[in-house]
């Protein structure tokens, strides 16, 4: 995701160990929907990063990264894994119930007006030339995410080749996405096998 | 006739195909959406997901949208719980377990190995909705506009998914 409007937390020492001893699981759920109302454009970490580190100094930005390592590798959306551990970690499984119906509650009741308005004028001409639009934009979006992305969670060249074979094992040879992910996946995670003296290793974190 | 089983069995399904982010199961959401359970249309599934991109939160809200198209209130809520309760519980319990996994060697393997795979399901996703998202010289446009308006300056994306209706509307309007 985008690094727009990340912030370096302030270094106010004194208040930071007590916050994450106070938050309540309301003021979990109240945070998190500010996020999940506030995110517009994708870039949710950043948001994210910008309530839970600077704002309410609920997490420090080692514990965030550790955080966001995590999220990124499991299934799930990143602003929904991130709400599940910043949420248990504060307030065990109710602050995690919180803060991930906080995070979804306002996206969702948009997007439940936003279909029932579709369905009934979606297929007006003005709607569906304006739709065309959106859809095509939005495909140079997730390009320009894939490629920001890239830059930044990537430093080897070989790399390109498992994004290579998922993309071709996907839209070439129409495989299922979890036979890809398993495959290449299995294939990927073999290649970094852990080894003694990890060279290769380093230079990726 | 009843859908809110299938609904259930399909976003739990995709859920679990989320790695690296919601589109990375485009693919499959399509093909069972739209082939399968013919809930809606391929064109209708891009438009959604396109207006999807608008909203605040988790970028796979549209979900929600099927949901309620297929089976009202309930079907909504059933596809929220569907979709992001496997990974969400699947995030608290390795969450508690991952310090503990701290020195376990192949927790390295696995993040570098998932991150170019789920860059890889990114960009496949982005391919299968830019089949029925591309399909003239305009569309193509305003897509590669985007693009490099994103690569080239810091702006709110959901400002150019916006221009992008603004112009579509003059654009593609049938005289």
């Amino acid at each position: 995701m985008s690094d727009a409007g990340i912030k370096p937390a302030p270094q106010t020492a004194s208040t930071a160990p007590a916050a994450a001893g106070t938050a309540s699981v309301l003021d979990i759920f109240i945070e998190f929907l500010i996020i999940g109302a506030t995110s517009f454009g994708g870039g949710v970490v950043a948001y994210l990063r910008n309530g839970l580190v600077a704002k309410r100094e609920w997490v420090d930005d080692k514990e965030f990264v550790e955080m966001l390592s995590i999220s990124q590798t499991l299934p799930g959306l990143n602003a929904t894994n991130m709400a599940i551990l910043v949420g248990d970690k504060l307030r065990g499984a109710l602050g995690s119930i919180a803060a991930i119906v906080g995070v979804c509650l306002p996206g969702a009741v948009l997007m439940y007006i936003a279909g029932m308005l579709y369905h009934e004028h979606g297929d007006r001409p003005l709607v569906t030339a304006a739709l065309k639009g959106v859809a095509a934009a939005a495909v140079g979006l997730i390009l320009a995410t894939a490629m920001q992305l890239g830059k930044k969670s990537l430093s080897h060249n070989h790399d390109l080749i498992f994004i290579a074979l998922t993309v071709i094992g996907v839209n070439r040879l129409h495989q299922s996405v979890p036979r890809v992910l398993i495959a290449v996946g299995i294939l990927a995670i073999l290649w970094y096998y852990p080894r003694k003296s990890d060279k290769r290793g380093e230079a990726t974190q | 006739m009843n859908q809110v089983p299938a609904l259930i069995r399909v976003f739990a399904y995709l859920s679990l195909l989320t790695v690296g982010g919601g589109m990375a199961a485009f693919p499959e959401l399509k093909v069972l959406t739209v082939e399968v359970h013919h809930w809606l249309t391929f064109p209708q599934l891009i438009h959604l997901y396109s207006v999807g991109q608008m909203a605040p939160g988790p970028n796979m809200m549209m979900i929600v949208s099927i949901g309620e198209w297929v089976a009202g209130p309930l079907g909504a809520i059933v596809v929220l719980i569907a979709f992001f309760g496997p990974t969400a519980l699947l995030a608290f319990l390795i969450g508690r377990l991952w310090k503990k996994l701290e020195h376990w060697p192949w927790r390295t393997s696995i993040q570098k190995g998932l991150a170019p795979v789920s860059i890889g399901l990114l960009l496949a996703g982005c391919f299968t909705m830019a089949k029925g998202a591309i399909t003239g010289l305009e569309t193509a446009t305003i897509a590669v506009a985007t693009l490099l308006i994103l690569l080239q300056y810091k702006i709110n994306p959901a400002l150019l998914v916006a221009a992008g209706a603004v112009i579509g509307a003059f654009t593609f309007v049938p005289k």
